[in-house]
C-alpha cells in the first residue's frame, strides 16, 4: 500500500476536527474534535517517521500525547466547572470575557 | 578719564528708595513721599557736586567713570556695569534730578488726596533711577537697561489710575509703542556688536570711521527708530497724547522734560555714527521736520489742555531731533533746546496741573476762561513759559529755537531751505496754538459752571512753578552767553571742532523772520478766539477734523497693524486647533476607528476565534508555499 | 559614592519615607516632603560650591557596571550646563511643594501618592541631567513620563485624562525614535571596536554623513517634542491647562529643558556634521516658534494655556540660541533655560493662586485684582515682566545673549526673533490689563491676598530673577567652559572672536 495514504487520512481527520471545532457548540464535542486534530498530527508524525526511517517523528508524537493528556485534564476540569455553575456545556454561553 | 567712586549712588539711592517704598507697603504711607523727595534732592546735590568737580578738571580728565561690577562676559561679548559721567551726561543729570526734585515737591501737594501717594512716589524714584542709568551708562546695553526702565516707570505712572480702563489702555499703548522702538535699539546694538565686537560708546566711536557705510546707515536707522519710539516721533508718536492719562506731574517730568527727550540724547550720544553716515542724518532730519509740523498741527485742534501741551512737546522734540540731524554743530543746539524746553514745558505742565487742581480736574479748555484773576501766580508762570516757547527775546526759547532755525537754514542747498522753512512754519503754528491755550485758559470770559471754585494752588505747588519760570526766563541766556554750552559739549559731540559753514542767513535775519511769523501766529489766534463756544464746533474744515484725530495716525495704526494683527491671531488660534492639533487628533481618531472596527472580531465566541486561527494558519501555510515555490 | 549619586538617591529615599507615613496625616506628609526637598536643595548647592568652574569636562564622575553584556553603565557626571539645570530642579521643587500646599487634595489618589510621585520625579530629573551614558539617559527620559502622567491625570482639572494621554503618546512617539537612534549609534560603536553608550566615547566615533543625519533626526525629534518646538507643540497647552500649577511648573520649567539640554548634549556633540546640515531648518522652526507662540499667546482665553504658549515662544529663543552655535547663543540659551524655569514658575504659581481663588482660569473672569489682592497682582506682574524680558530681570540677559549670538551668524533670523519682543509686550500687557487693571469685576471683590506661606514660596523666585539680572556672572561663569567644550566638539567658532575689533 502507498504510504502517502496515511498522510491523506491524517489530513482528512485534521480537517474533520477543525471543522468540528469551528461549527459545534457543545464543549465536549469541540474538545473531542481538538483531540481528533491532535491525533491526526500524531498519525502524520508517525508516518513521516516511517518515511524518513528515523525515530524523531515518533518521539514528537509521544510529546503530543503527553500534552494532549494534560490538556484533557485541565480542559475537562474547566468544562465541568462551567457546567456546574452555568448548567450548560455550550461554548457560546461562555463568552464572559466579552462582557 | 577720571575714576569716580560715587556715581553709583546717583542710581542706587532712588532705586533702593523705590524698592523700599514698594516692599514696605502701607507702613510707609505716612513718610514715603518725604523719603522719596529727600532722595531725589540728594541725587541733585550729588549731581551738582559732580558738576563743580568736573569744572575744576580740564581736558580729557573732565569725564569720570566708575566700574561697578562685571555684568555679562561671554566670548567676545563683554559688558560691564560701568557708569560714564561726561559733559553730555551731566547736563541730563542736572536736568533730571533738578526738575525731578521740583516735581517731587509739587506732587506732595498735588497727590495729597490720593490714597496711593506712596506708590506714586515710589514710581517717581524708580523713574529717576532708570533715567539716570540711561544717561550714565557707558555702553549701549547699559543705556538699554535704563531705556526700558524708564519705559516701565512711564507705563506704571500713566497707568497709575489703572482702575479706569482707558488709562490702563493708554499705559499699555505707550509700552508697546516704546517696545517697537526698543526693537530698533536692540538691533542697533546687535549690528554694532557684529561690526565692532563691542557695544561700549568708546569702542563704537573708535570703530565707526572704519565701518562700512551700509552698516553705519543701518545702525543709524535703528537708533532713529528707537528714538522715535521713546521721543514720540513720527511714525511712533501716537502714544504721547494718550499718555496724558497719567497724573499731571508725571506728564511734566516724564512726558515733557526728561524721558521723551531720551531719543535726542541717544542720537547725540551716537554722534560718531551719524557724523559718518549722511543717509542716517537725512532720515533724522526728515523725521524731525515731519514731527515738528505734525505735532504743531495737532496742537491747534486739541481742547484738552494737557493734550495740547503734549502735541507741543512732540513738536518741540521734533525741533531737537531735526537739530541732531544737522551734523556736529547741531547737537549742542539740540541739547540747548532740550534744556530750555525742560524748564518751560515742565513749568507749563505744572501750570496746567495747577489749573486742573483748581478746577476739579477739568481739562477741557473750553470750560476755562478768565482764570488769570483767580490764579495769578499760575497765570504769570505759565505766561513766562509761553513767551519762552514762542522764542520772544530774551526768554529761553529765543536762544535755543532760533539757533536751530538758523542752523537748519544754513545746512546748505535745497535741504537747508526746506528744513529752515519747516522750522519757521512750525514756529508760526506754535505761536498760534500756544496763544490759543493762553487765550482759552486765562483770558476772555469765564465759561466754567458754578460748581467750580478756581483758586490758587498751595505754595508747595506754585513754588516749583516759580523756579521753573525763572529757568524759562534765564536759562537760554545763561547757557548761551559766550557759547557756554556749545563749548562745554564740544569735546563730546563735536570732537573735530567743526564750525558753522556758509551762512545763508545771518542770525539777525533769522530772528527777525521768526519773530515776524510768531507775531502773525499770535495775532491770528487772538483774532480767531475772541469768543469761545463752550462745546467744540462740529462744522469745521477737514484740516481741523484731521488734527483733532491726531492726523489719523491712530486710525492708520488700527487699520494697518491692529486689526490685521487681531485677524492673524484669531486665524492662527484656529489654525493651531484645526490644522496642527487637527492632524494629531486625526491620527488619534483614525487609530480609534481602526480599533473599534477590529473590536468586532472579539465577539467572545470560541468558534470564531478558532476559525480565525485556522484562517491564519492557512494564510501562513499558503505564504510559505508561495515562497518556497 | 559621589555626591551626585547621593543627590539622586536622596529624593528617592525620601519617597520611601513618605510612603511609610500614615495616609491620614496629610500635614505631616507635606512637612516631611518639604524637609526632604530642602535637604536635596542644600546638597545640590553644596555640590555647586565644590564644582570647579575653571575646568572643562564632567565632574563628580561615577561609573558602575549595570548591564555588562551591552556595556551599559550607571555613569553620571556634570558639567556647567548640567549643573545649573540640576540646581534649577532642586531649587524649584521645594518652592513647588510650598506653593502648591493644597494642590494634592481633591485628586483621584491620596495626598501621599502625590508627594511620592513628585519626589520620584525629582530623582529622575536630577538623574536625566547627570547621566553620561546614553542608555541610562534614555531610560530615565522615558521613565519620567510615568510620574508626570499620573500627576496630570490624577490631580489635574478639566479634561485631565485626555491631556495626560496626549502628553504620554506624544512623548512615547519621540522616545521610540530616540530608542532606534540609540541602538543605531551603539551598533556603529560596536563596528568601530567596542560597543559603548558612554557619551564621551561616542563623540569620538567617525560616522558618515547620511547615517549621522538619520541618527540626528531620531534624537532631535524626540527633543523637539519635549522642548517643544513648532509644530510638535500641541500637547503642551492642553497639559498646562489640565495640570496643577506645581506640575505645570515642573513640566515646563524643568522637564521640557531635557529636550533643549539633549540637543546640546547629544545632537550637537554626537552628530556635528548632521547638526550643520539641519541648522537652517531648525533655525527656521525656532523663529516660527517664537512668533507663532507669541501670536497664539495673544489669542488665548485661558490663563494657563497663555503661559504655555509664551513658553513655546521662549523655547523658540532657546533653540535659536543653541543652533546659532556661537558662544553667546549657546551660553545665552543655557542661561535662558534656567531663567525660563524661574520665570515660568513665577507665572504658573501666581496664575495658579489666581485660579484657585477665583475658581476659574478664564482671563475674562478676572479684572481689577490690583485693588483687591495687591501682593498677588505684583507677583504676577513681575513674573510677566520677566516673561517679556525686561532689562534688570535675568531673562533679559539670556534673551539678549541669544539674539546677539544668533545675529552674528544668522542676522535675518535674529531680526525676526527681535520682533518677538514687541509681541511679548503685547501678550503680557494684555493679560495684565485684563486681569489686574480696570474695575473690580463681580466675583472678585472678596478674593484674599497671598498668605505668608505663598509669600515665602514666591519670594525666592523673584529674588533669583532680580539678582541674576544684575549679577548673572556666577551662573554664566559656570556655563561658559561647558559651552566652549561643546563648540570645540562640534568644530565651530565664533564669527566675532575678539572683543573690540
Amino acid at each position: 500500500m502507498d504510504i502517502s495514504n496515511y498522510l491523506y487520512l491524517s489530513a482528512i481527520l485534521f480537517t474533520i476536527g477543525a471543522v468540528g471545532v469551528t461549527v459545534r457548540r457543545n464543549a465536549i464535542v469541540v474538545f473531542m474534535c481538538v483531540e481528533l486534530m491532535l491525533n491526526a498530527t500524531n498519525l502524520a508524525f508517525v508516518t513521516f517517521s516511517r518515511i524518513h526511517g528515523n525515530l524523531a517523528g515518533q518521539v514528537a508524537s509521544f510529546f503530543t500525547m503527553v500534552v494532549a493528556a494534560c490538556e484533557v485534564v485541565v480542559g475537562l476540569a474547566i468544562i465541568v466547572t462551567i457546567f456546574r455553575s452555568r448548567r450548560s456545556a455550550s461554548v457560546d454561553d461562555a463568552s464572559l470575557l466579552k462582557r | 578719564m577720571t575714576t569716580s567712586t560715587h556715581l553709583v549712588y546717583l542710581i542706587a539711592l532712588p532705586l533702593l528708595s523705590a524698592a523700599l517704598l514698594l516692599v514696605l507697603g502701607r507702613i510707609a504711607d505716612k513718610w514715603g513721599h518725604l523719603l522719596a523727595t529727600l532722595v531725589s534732592a540728594t541725587t541733585f546735590v550729588i549731581g551738582a557736586l559732580e558738576f563743580f568737580a568736573m569744572q575744576s578738571r580740564t581736558g580729557a580728565s573732565r569725564a569720570a567713570t566708575q566700574k561697578i561690577f562685571e555684568w555679562i562676559s561671554v566670548g567676545a561679548f563683554k559688558v560691564d556695569a560701568t557708569l560714564l559721567l561726561d559733559q553730555l551726561s551731566i547736563c541730563f543729570v542736572l536736568l533730571i534730578t533738578g526738575v525731578g526734585t521740583l516735581i517731587h515737591i509739587y506732587s506732595i501737594a498735588y497727590m495729597s488726596h490720593d490714597h496711593d501717594r506712596r506708590r506714586f512716589f515710589a514710581y517717581l524714584n524708580l523713574f529717576i533711577a532708570a533715567m539716570l542709568l540711561l544717561v550714565l551708562g557707558n555702553s549701549y546695553l547699559n543705556l538699554y537697561v535704563g531705556w526700558e526702565g524708564v519705559g516701565l516707570a512711564s507705563y506704571l505712572l500713566i497707568g497709575f489710575w489703572n482702575q479706569k480702563p482707558v488709562y490702563a489702555t493708554a499705559a499699555k499703548k505707550a509700552f508697546v509703542a516704546n517696545r517697537v522702538g526698543d526693537v530698533g535699539l536692540s538691533l542697533a546694538i546687535m549690528i554694532a556688536f557684529a561690526q565692532f565686537g563691542t557695544v561700549s560708546f568708546d569702542g563704537v566711536k573708535a570703530g565707526a570711521p572704519h565701518a562700512s557705510p551700509a552698516a553705519l546707515t543701518a545702525i543709524g536707522a535703528m537708533l532713529l527708530l528707537a528714538a522715535a519710539g521713546k521721543s514720540a516721533q513720527f511714525p511712533l508718536q501716537s502714544w504721547l497724547g494718550d499718555a496724558m492719562a497719567g497724573p499731571t506731574p508725571v506728564s511734566a517730568l516724564i512726558h515733557a522734560a526728561t524721558m521723551v527727550t531720551a531719543g535726542v540724547y541717544l542720537i547725540t550720544r551716537s554722534n560718531f555714527i551719524f557724523d559718518a553716515s549722511p543717509n542716517a542724518r537725512l532720515m533724522v532730519v526728515t523725521v524731525g521736520a515731519i514731527t515738528l509740523l505734525f505735532g504743531a498741527i495737532i496742537g491747534t485742534a486739541k481742547d484738552d489742555i494737557k493734550k495740547a501741551l503734549a502735541a507741543s512737546t512732540m513738536s518741540q522734540i521734533g525741533y531737537m531731533i531735526l537739530a541732531t540731524g544737522l551734523g556736529p554743530i547741531g547737537y549742542a543746539f539740540a541739547i540747548l533746546h532740550l534744556l530750555t524746553h525742560g524748564f518751560f514745558k515742565a513749568g507749563m505742565f505744572l501750570g496746567a496741573g495747577s489749573v486742573m487742581h483748581g478746577m476739579n480736574d477739568e481739562v477741557n479748555m473750553r470750560r476755562y476762561g478768565a482764570l488769570a484773576k483767580a490764579m495769578p501766580i499760575t497765570a504769570v508762570t505759565f505766561g513766562l513759559g509761553y513767551l519762552a516757547i514762542l522764542g520772544v527775546p530774551p526768554f529761553a526759547g529765543f536762544y535755543s529755537k532760533d539757533k536751530i532755525i538758523e542752523t537748519a537754514f544754513n545746512s546748505g542747498g535745497t535741504k537747508g531751505i526746506l528744513l529752515g522753512g519747516a522750522t519757521l512754519l512750525g514756529a508760526a503754528i506754535t505761536a498760534f496754538y500756544m496763544t490759543r491755550v493762553i487765550v482759552l485758559t486765562f483770558t476772555g470770559s469765564k465759561r466754567w459752571d458754578d460748581k467750580a471754585h478756581p483758586h490758587e494752588s498751595p505754595i508747595l505747588m506754585w513754588a516749583p512753578m516759580v523756579v521753573l519760570a525763572v529757568g524759562s526766563v534765564a536759562s537760554g541766556f545763561l547757557l548761551s552767553s559766550g557759547s557756554a554750552l556749545v563749548n562745554w559739549l564740544q569735546p563730546v559731540v563735536n570732537s573735530q571742532n567743526v564750525v558753522a559753514g556758509e551762512e545763508l542767513m545771518k542770525p539777525i535775519v533769522v530772528s527777525g523772520l521768526a519773530l515776524g511769523v510768531v507775531l502773525l501766529g499770535v495775532l491770528l489766534a487772538i483774532f480767531k478766539y475772541r469768543t469761545v463756544p463752550t462745546s467744540a464746533p462740529t462744522q469745521v474744515s477737514v484740516f481741523t477734523k484731521a488734527a483733532r484725530k491726531d492726523l489719523y495716525q491712530d486710525s492708520f495704526n488700527e487699520a494697518v497693524l491692529m486689526r490685521p494683527g487681531q485677524k492673524l491671531t484669531a486665524g492662527l488660534v484656529l489654525t493651531d486647533y484645526k490644522v496642527i492639533d487637527g492632524i494629531v487628533r486625526t491620527v488619534g481618531w483614525t487609530l480609534g476607528a481602526i480599533s473599534t472596527a477590529m473590536r468586532k472580531i472579539q465577539n467572545g465566541f470560541v468558534r470564531s476565534y478558532s476559525l480565525l486561527m485556522l484562517l491564519g494558519v492557512l494564510v501562513l501555510v499558503f505564504t510559505i508555499w508561495l515562497v518556497t515555490l | 559614592m559621589s555626591i551626585l549619586t547621593t543627590l539622586e538617591l536622596l529624593p528617592l529615599i525620601g519617597a520611601f519615607i513618605v510612603g511609610f507615613l500614615p495616609n491620614s496625616n496629610a500635614k505631616l506628609i507635606k512637612q516631611v516632603s518639604i524637609a526632604i526637598s530642602l535637604l536635596v536643595a542644600a546638597v545640590s548647592i553644596l555640590m555647586a560650591v565644590r564644582f570647579n568652574s575653571g575646568t572643562p569636562g564632567f565632574q563628580f564622575i561615577e561609573s558602575r557596571s549595570w548591564i555588562p553584556s551591552f556595556n551599559i553603565n550607571y555613569a553620571v557626571g556634570v558639567d556647567g550646563i548640567a549643573l545649573v539645570l540640576i540646581l534649577l530642579t532642586t531649587i524649584l521643587v521645594p518652592i513647588v511643594f510650598l506653593a502648591g500646599w493644597n494642590e494634592s487634595e481633591g485628586g483621584r489618589w491620596s495626598v501621599k501618592t502625590f508627594y511620592v510621585l513628585l519626589l520620584v520625579l525629582e530623582t529622575m530629573m536630577i538623574g536625566v541631567f547627570a547621566a553620561t551614558d546614553v542608555f541610562l539617559f534614555y531610560v530615565i527620559f522615558e521613565a519620567m513620563l510615568i510620574p508626570v502622567y499620573f500627576l496630570i491625570g490624577g490631580y489635574g482639572v478639566g479634561e485631565r485624562a485626555a491631556a495626560a494621554i496626549k502628553f504620554l503618546l506624544y512623548s512615547l512617539f519621540g522616545g521610540l525614535l530616540m530608542l532606534a537612534a540609540v541602538i543605531g549609534i551603539y551598533i556603529i560603536s560596536t563596528n568601530q571596536g567596542g560597543g559603548t553608550f558612554d557619551v564621551t566615547e561616542l563623540s569620538k566615533l567617525t560616522i558618515d554623513h547620511p547615517t549621522q543625519n538619520w541618527l540626528f533626526l531620531g534624537f532631535f525629534i524626540a527633543f523637539a517634542i519635549k522642548a517643544p518646538l513648532w509644530p510638535f507643540h500641541t500637547w503642551l497647552p492642553s497639559a498646562a491647562k489640565s495640570a496643577t500649577a506645581g506640575t505645570s511648573t515642573l513640566l515646563l520649567g524643568v522637564l521640557d529643558k531635557v529636550g533643549t539640554y539633549g540637543m546640546i548634549r547629544f545632537c550637537m556633540t554626537l552628530f556635528p556634521d548632521a547638526t550643520k546640515t539641519f541648522t537652517p531648518v531648525i533655525i527656521t522652526l525656532s523663529v516660527i516658534s517664537i512668533l507663532y507662540g507669541a501670536f497664539l499667546a495673544i489669542g488665548q482665553k485661558d490663563i494657563n494655556s497663555l503661559i504655555a504658549f509664551t513658553s513655546i515662544s521662549h523655547f523658540g529663543f532657546i533653540t535659536l540660541g543653541i543652533f546659532a552655535m556661537t558662544s553667546q547663543g549657546l551660553t545665552g540659551a543655557t542661561f535662558y533655560m534656567v531663567n525660563h524655569g524661574f520665570s515660568t514658575a513665577a507665572l504658573f504659581l501666581t496664575a495658579g493662586w489666581m485660579v484657585h481663588r477665583r475658581k476659574s482660569a478664564q482671563i475674562s473672569d478676572f479684572g481689577g485684582l490690583q485693588r483687591v489682592t495687591p501682593v498677588l497682582a505684583w507677583s504676577f506682574f513681575i513674573a510677566g515682566m520677566s516673561a517679556l524680558a525686561l532689562p534688570g530681570l535675568s531673562s533679559f540677559v539670556s534673551e539678549f545673549l541669544v539674539l546677539v549670538g544668533s545675529f552674528t551668524k544668522y542676522p535675518v533670523a535674529a531680526i525676526f526673533g527681535t520682533l518677538g519682543i514687541v509681541l511679548a509686550a503685547l501678550y503680557v500687557l494684555i493679560v495684565v490689563q485684563r486681569s489686574l487693571h480696570g474695575e473690580v469685576k463681580p466675583g472678585n471683590e472678596s478674593l484674599t491676598d497671598l498668605n505668608l506661606r505663598e509669600k515665602i514660596a514666591i519670594a525666592p523666585v523673584i529674588v533669583v530673577l532680580v539678582v541674576a539680572g544684575f549679577f548673572p556672572k556666577p551662573i554664566i561663569n559656570l556655563i561658559n567652559p561647558a559651552t566652549a567644550t561643546v563648540m570645540a566638539h562640534a568644530g565651530v567658532s565664533d564669527p566675532i572672536a575678539k572683543a573690540g575689533k
